[in-house]
């Protein structure tokens, strides 16, 4: 791993290695500072600096950084109010965190040369198995034992109901490996993608200047996708959860 | 002799994953389709459909995704 950090990159799929920065042994535990760790500590910085500086001001008439802070505050407290309700002003914090983390992990490693932290599954699943056990502990001490009829949806013939229930329960527990997974795979997907068609720049444009021109144009709109992709995943993140959340505290009283 | 067809089953175990890709795109152009055809009709409710849109569209990319993840899966381990 060390010695590639010189040389070329071999292959799309390098980017995403880890590399330990500052190797650490914590009772037989690997918990060494990674670059994955840096990047998440740099992300983490940068949202904070973001938002306290851009709302220092607190003019009534927002400037153009307070704007920004403003419109991604009102796009994440209309998705809780429209979609958990006002019980969900309690679970704000949480949502507006998750987004803010994972849209500045995807638009940082959108950089080049840098490291995008949402692209190992395991930081993604991380994130979704909390919610989903957040969530589901959430539902329990809320209704107690009328939570498992979150699985039966009224209106349904009782001769479905063997059928629907366990359909029902597998798409329930799939939600914190759909969730991850979506993110995740985006982020490599698109990644990938970048690095493949840069090759194709080298390789092409080595034959003749004229070759590279296309896939040159061809990374110039993937870098415009992914930019939208890291918003929109980010988005679709948040959304998701305050689904879940309204599934766990209104059953299915809609 | 195995590891060559073992490698040779891995690449068109991976092409036949890609396969799936096509449902998701008959999925994103039906969700786009009917927006556009919906705010067609009444141009007013079209902004405010748009978020749902945008949901719509992310989940079924998902499907993709998860298709490419697999064809990454049966190629590389």
């Amino acid at each position: 791993m060390a010695e590639e950090a010189h040389g070329a990159k071999h292959g799309p799929l390098d980017q995403f290695e880890i590399d330990r920065i500052l190797p650490l042994d914590v009772f037989g535990i690997d918990a060494s500072f990674t670059n994955s760790a840096l990047w998440m500590v740099i992300v983490v910085a940068t949202v904070t600096l973001f938002l306290s500086l851009s709302m220092s001001g607190r003019a009534v008439v927002p400037g153009r950084w307070q704007s920004l802070a403003e419109a991604a505050y009102d796009l994440i407290a209309s998705a809780v109010r429209d979609n958990v309700g006002t019980e969900g002003r309690a679970y704000f914090p949480l949502v507006f965190t998750l987004f803010m983390f994972i849209l500045f992990a995807n638009f940082l490693g959108l950089i080049p040369f840098s490291f995008t932290v949402t692209s190992h599954i395991i930081v993604t699943f991380a994130m979704a198995g909390f919610i989903f056990v957040g969530v589901t502990v959430l539902g329990i001490a809320r209704h107690r034992l009328k939570f498992f009829t979150l699985f039966a949806p009224p209106g349904v013939p009782i001769y479905l109901v063997p059928l629907l229930v366990p359909i029902e329960i597998i798409g329930y527990l799939t939600r914190p490996i759909s969730l991850s997974v979506r993110l995740a795979a985006n982020m490599l997907a698109g990644h990938t993608m970048l690095e493949v068609f840069a090759g194709f720049v080298v390789t092409m444009g080595a034959a003749n200047i004229i070759f590279g021109i296309a896939p040159f144009a061809a990374v110039i709109a993937i870098y415009a996708l992914e930019v939208i992709v890291a918003f929109l995943q980010a988005y679709v993140f948040a959304v998701l959860t305050c689904l879940y959340l309204s599934d766990a505290i209104h059953l299915h009283q809609h | 002799m195995e590891n060559e067809t073992y490698e040779a089953a891995k690449l068109i175990g991976a092409g036949l994953a890609t396969i799936g890709v096509a449902g998701a795109g008959v999925g994103i152009g039906t969700i786009f389709g009917h927006y556009v055809s919906a705010g067609i009709r009444n141009p007013a409710a079209a902004p405010k459909m748009f978020g749902n849109v945008l949901l719509g569209f992310a989940l079924t990319e998902a499907i993709a995704i998860y298709a490419l993840v697999l064809a990454f899966l049966i190629l590389f381990s």
